[in-house]
């Protein structure tokens, strides 16, 4: 399901909107999936997951970091990610089912922190969105 | 099975009292259809689904996103008995609507973006958990009669 360019459009004014509180969410999206998906923990042995910790929202802003250039590169998703792809692959050996979780709980927090611009139309121009960059992230699985 | 904690029971029975049935149910199954197409394989009596304003205004659909979240309502009120609870409805679904179990997984986190954006701040990291055990819970129970 390639994204159309209305799609492509509404993604890019969000994140625009969103500006510098793509670490806010991104951090908030770590936590509910730390909460509803207990399984998730596993990899994170090293870091406190406590609500708050320094430690998560310094990885919301890397995970922030990576979906603001996943934003820029829409039209190459898999050459943009491909280090972030083989990183969780290789090194971190993460299942892919985790992407999921993650990309459900933020869009749960976006659909909280922006309700009027949750709509239907943009619901699932962001979950195509996401399911892109899951997709780009497991190409380095083979 | 799945175990609620007194809590967990204590949020989810909270917010769902809260919740308007009628409109939650046409806009989680709405939103089920306009962001996951495939699922309109189920619905082709629905008459016109062509575009997302004709989704989200269809009358059929908003009827039966009605009739399914009464029944998740009846869900809440048995959360430590939901495979029983569910037991017919789920022999329903696999034999006479043959519906693949995965897109009761897709409806239940559609359901939980729909409380999301509705119920703001409120919908927080914990009140979601809780949720997304319930919604687990069902999507089990309705697929546990298949064979």
């Amino acid at each position: 399901m390639v994204l159309s360019a209305a799609e492509r459009a509404a993604v890019r004014a969000l994140w625009t909107k969103l500006g510098s509180n793509v670490g806010v969410y991104a951090t908030e999206a770590l936590e509910r999936t730390f909460l509803a998906f207990p399984t998730t923990k596993t990899y994170f042995p090293h870091l406190d997951l406590t609500p708050g910790s320094a430690q998560v929202k310094a990885h919301g802003q890397k995970v922030a970091d990576a979906l603001t250039r996943a934003v820029a590169h829409l039209d190459d998703l898999p050459t943009a990610l491909w280090a972030l792809s083989d990183l969780h692959v290789r090194q971190l050996r993460v299942d892919p089912v985790n992407f999921k979780l993650l990309g459900h709980c933020l869009l749960v927090t976006l659909a909280r922190h922006y309700p009027g611009d949750f709509s239907p139309a943009m619901h699932a121009s962001l979950e195509k969105f996401l399911s892109h960059v899951i997709s780009a992230l497991a190409t380095s699985y083979g | 099975m799945v175990h609620f904690t007194a809590e967990e029971k204590a949020a989810i029975t909270s917010l769902w009292g809260k919740v308007n049935v009628e409109e939650a149910g046409g806009e989680a199954l709405g939103r089920l259809l306009v962001v996951y197409p495939w699922t309109q394989r189920f619905f082709d009596n629905f008459g016109n689904l062509s575009s997302t304003s004709a989704i989200m205004g269809n009358p059929k659909v908003k009827a039966h996103g009605k009739k399914v979240l009464t029944s998740f309502g009846d869900a809440i009120k048995n959360m430590d008995n939901l495979k029983g609870a569910f037991a017919k409805l789920s022999e329903l679904h696999c034999d006479k609507l043959h519906v693949d179990p995965e897109n009761f997984r897709l409806l239940g986190n559609v359901l939980v973006c729909v409380l999301a954006h509705h119920f703001g701040h409120e919908f927080n990291p914990q009140v979601q958990a809780a949720f997304q055990k319930v919604v687990a819970g069902v999507a089990n129970a309705l697929a546990h009669k298949y064979h």
